[in-house]
């Protein structure tokens, strides 16, 4: 696996995408312009769409019907089931800054230059030595009203200190540098379908290496009113024909990278025919009920979007996505850090308001993590090097609410000068898979019954 | 030696190599190097004659020459540019897997102008001694920058570098080749570079400063010295466990299946044996059975965008490249991290969609108007006349007979006589759309 640097987190990717998205929203015109808008265009088509799923089902075929028809069924069939939503701090987030010990002499010693005062953030009220950084006020209000578990110190045993390798334990729920698939993504071989890519949705211009699977097909997509298919020059039966052939380029292939490129195809075929209703009625905001940050970036836009698919019944089980900001903090880690947590978590508290308001809130659990915390001591450019255990979230009406492992303090860093650790997240992941989404925790996480299951969920 | 490829060499060998060695063909460039035969075409790839840059010069989307020094995007359709036009594509195609390689952000950068001067570093040295690449990489500025060469003083060491040079760079992480204690000494023996800042220009003046080396003695390896960056890099290159990281490294970037351990073997005899030259292990990976016979690999998103460009005969005429290129995945000069794009992951929902707008855009300035005359009303004319204009690339069965139909169906449609009329062109349209986003132009 893959080390640690200065600068490499993938936020700066990450926020370049966006950039791109941002331009890509507005790259290809409905219509092409000087075209005809016969009904059968594509814009027509698609709004056509919105109106109703029978009517759409008629402009297809009868093969398509048949998928069309399972995702929708998929949707509206039983009882909704658990949703459990992955955010992750990209670079090592500072726990000594997420939550902060503000008299503790040995933090002042350790951090001269960067410790936060005592009166700057919101005191944590299950252990009272603690603060909340101050942009964390949103959490703080969503702790106050038992909807947050606060992990303040969870890692693992023989910490890695290289990011990749750190942030690929966390992804695959092993301490395995070998494992090749994310825990969702083997939960969602046991418990997903095979008709269904949204069960794992990654949020992302890429997937979120926790959902990669090995049985069943999961998603990646930027925002859920953007996943159309337009071709210059195409439009009316023409398109609906070119549309219908993707399907048949997606079937199998024997060389096994022609077929991994014919699965792509055929994924994002289903994915296609699965949003097209959702994203013809997206309009505005997505229509929520609540204001969410209005802020240069897309994490803000990407959360109304899941809310707004998770209250159109979309069939999603498993969603990952990564935070706004830059948490590899090695210089100038004030500034950086104020302004990630800031559009993290006044999302966060948009996205639990929406769900409140939408009656979700019972369907929904959301884990905030990072890779690793940061290195007790400050370096000398203003910032942090990397560190062992971190801190980690559990936000949601049905999180318990209390606090899981306590606060080690600084008096006993580990030989590295690191925080350690006392919640191990394959312990949590465990918790998570029985408490909430109700499978046997050994058919997933490697050595299931060595980790202590914390209550997460009441 | 390695084992060479026996079989037969014709068009799609030659495609092949061409997509694996470069960025695919131009019209006929396939044809053209299945006639020299497999030696006479690997030699034309790592032997190739003067750089020249063929076709329509590149511009923005107002007709403007490319400032990639100075306007945001630039940089990458300068290098975009490159490959299109390229005569050398084997080079063009090593600078990118030393961008990958040695992946430096200008996000931990800056300036425009380093990101381009390590670029030519790796066109300049890409197919000579590792050694040296390796040793220049880490005077590099950008580097310097990227990987906190300057920050690493005496006084405040800084392993940044330390570290992935050799996890990432020469010697691979969990094979015992070096210990926690030889990241930090090498960190000593890299300290000794600084710059100077310059509020117009950014950082300067990069240098080695011997009053910030420390000049102490230092273990690395099991050997103790007063060692110094050289020294860094020389006991990295010699480490008994180098070669063997860096055939397997190299193989990676052409052949989506590991060596077996006889080729293995061979490649790093000949790579010890050549004094750390990269051109024969290149040689002998494009010569190998592997190459041919094994599965296909997934085209980087540059290599598509590139590719797709060179067999339309197209040139680097708008801006969108940029963002199209990182919707697919990869932004050039700003690889995700150090270890470089991950190539096992370039194909998902998300991807497959944004190379589906690549396509859209690749083919749009030809795009056929619904009164375009002449267009041929038979499936198989049609098919024909698309994958003609995509430069004739090679397709599988079951693509071929999708199109067909997809042809077919369409034409069966058109009932009425103004569908006789407008349909055809539509149907060429899309069967272009189609063909370009298809399973076989994904991969190769």
């Amino acid at each position: 696996m893959k080390s640690g640097c200065h600068h490499c987190d993938e936020f700066s990717r990450a926020s370049l995408l966006r950039r791109g998205a941002a331009e890509a929203g507005r790259g290809l015109p409905a219509i092409e312009a000087g075209m005809p808008a016969p009904a059968g265009t594509g814009l027509d088509r698609r709004s056509f769409v919105s109106g109703a799923f029978g009517l759409a089902l008629s402009v297809y075929g009868l093969g398509r019907l048949g998928l069309f028809e399972e995702g929708i069924a998929e949707a509206a069939s039983g009882p909704a089931k658990p949703v459990l939503v992955s955010v992750f701090l990209p670079g090592g987030a500072d726990s000594l800054s997420v939550l902060y010990p503000a008299l503790d002499p040995n933090y002042h010693r350790l951090r001269p230059k960067l410790a936060l005062p005592d009166g700057a953030g919101p005191v944590f009220s299950e252990d009272t030595r603690l603060h909340w950084h101050p942009s964390l006020q949103p959490l703080a209000t969503l702790h106050g009203e038992g909807k947050v578990s606060v992990l303040p110190a969870v890692g693992y045993t023989h910490p890695d200190q290289s990011h990749f390798t750190s942030r690929h334990f966390w992804e695959v729920g092993a301490t395995d540098a070998r494992l090749s698939t994310g825990w969702m993504g083997r939960y969602l071989d046991h418990a997903g379908t095979k008709g269904n890519p949204l069960q794992g949705l990654s949020l992302d211009y890429q997937l979120q290496p926790a959902l990669a699977s090995t049985k069943v097909p999961v998603a990646s997509l930027a925002a859920p009113d953007e996943y159309t298919f337009w071709a210059p020059g195409v439009w009316g039966e023409v398109e609906d024909r070119m549309l219908q052939t993707l399907a048949s380029l997606g079937s199998r292939r024997s060389d096994p990278v022609l077929n991994q490129a014919a699965r792509a195809t055929a994924q994002s075929d289903k994915l296609r025919r699965q949003l097209a209703p959702f994203a013809a009625s997206s309009g505005n905001g997505f229509g929520s009920p609540v204001t969410y940050p209005d802020v240069d970036d897309s994490f803000p836009r990407q959360l109304s979007g899941l809310a707004a698919m998770l209250a159109a019944n979309l069939p999603l089980r498993c969603v990952a996505i990564t935070a706004p900001g830059e948490y590899d903090t090695h210089s100038d880690q004030p500034q950086a850090l104020a302004d990630g947590l800031d559009v993290t978590a006044r999302t966060l508290l948009a996205f639990q308001r929406d769900l409140e308001a939408r009656g979700l809130a019972d369907r929904v659990l959301t884990l905030v993590w990072s890779e690793f915390g940061r290195r007790g001591e400050e370096n000398g450019s203003d910032g942090t090097d990397h560190g062992a255990a971190g801190a980690a979230f559990l936000i949601g009406k049905r999180a318990r609410g209390k606090m899981v492992g306590e606060f080690p303090g600084l008096a006993n860093l580990d030989d590295d000068g690191n925080l350690r650790p006392t919640a191990d997240f394959r312990g949590v992941y465990c918790s998570l898979l029985e408490q909430w989404l109700g499978m046997d925790a050994a058919a997933v996480i490697p050595h299931a019954k060595s980790f202590a299951r914390p209550a997460l969920v009441s | 030696m390695p084992p060479v490829y026996r079989g037969p060499f014709g068009k799609p060998q030659a495609e092949r190599l061409l997509w694996r060695a470069g960025f695919g063909p131009r019209r006929g460039e396939a044809e053209r190097l299945a006639r020299l035969g497999l030696d006479g075409a690997v030699h034309s790839l790592t032997r190739p004659g003067r750089d020249r840059l063929k076709g329509p010069r590149p511009h923005d989307d107002r007709g403007r020459s490319l400032a990639p020094l100075d306007r945001w995007g630039h940089d990458q359709l300068w290098w975009l540019d490159r490959m299109v036009r390229t005569t050398k594509p084997l080079h063009e195609r090593m600078t990118l897997v030393w961008h990958d390689w040695f992946a430096t952000s200008r996000d931990g950068v800056g300036p425009a102008r380093l990101m381009l001067n390590q670029n030519r570093l790796f066109r300049r040295q890409g197919l000579g001694s590792f050694h040296t690449l390796l040793t220049d990489v880490t005077r590099d500025p950008a580097m310097l920058l990227w990987l906190s060469g300057v920050d690493n003083t005496k006084d405040s060491p800084n392993e940044n570098y330390a570290r992935e040079l050799m996890e990432l760079f020469t010697l691979g992480a969990d094979r015992g080749a070096y210990s926690e204690r030889d990241v930090r000494e090498q960190a000593r023996a890299l300290t000794g570079w600084r710059n100077s800042w310059d509020d117009d220009l950014g950082p300067v003046r990069f240098r080695y400063d011997k009053r910030r080396h420390d000049a102490g003695s230092k273990r690395i390896f099991g050997k103790r010295g007063h060692f110094d960056w050289h020294d860094s890099c020389r006991l990295c290159v010699h480490h008994r466990l180098h070669p063997s990281f860096f055939v397997t490294k190299l193989w990676s970037y052409f052949v989506p299946v590991p060596p077996r351990p006889g080729t293995k073997r061979a490649l790093q005899h000949l790579y010890v044996r050549s004094g750390y030259q990269v051109r024969p292990v290149v040689e002998a990976i494009l010569r190998h059975p592997a190459l041919y016979t094994g599965p296909r690999m997934v085209k980087p998103p540059a290599v598509y965008i590139a590719g797709l460009l060179r067999g339309l005969g197209r040139g680097v005429d708008t801006e969108a490249w940029t963002w199209l290129m990182s919707l697919a995945g990869q932004q050039l000069f700003y690889p995700p991290n150090v270890a470089g794009w991950d190539d096992t992951r370039w194909l998902d929902t998300a991807t497959f969609r944004a190379r589906w707008e690549i396509a859209g855009y690749a083919i749009r300035p030809r795009v056929l108007k619904e009164n375009a005359r002449h267009v041929p009303h038979r499936p198989e004319k049609l098919v024909e006349r698309a994958r003609a204009l995509l430069g004739e690339p090679t397709l599988t069965g079951p693509t071929e007979a999708a199109l067909m139909r997809f042809a077919k169906r369409s034409l069966a449609d058109a009932n009425a006589e103004w569908k006789k009329r407008q349909y055809p062109p539509l149907i060429e349209n899309a069967l272009r759309q189609l063909l370009a986003t298809a399973p076989d132009l994904q991969t190769c």
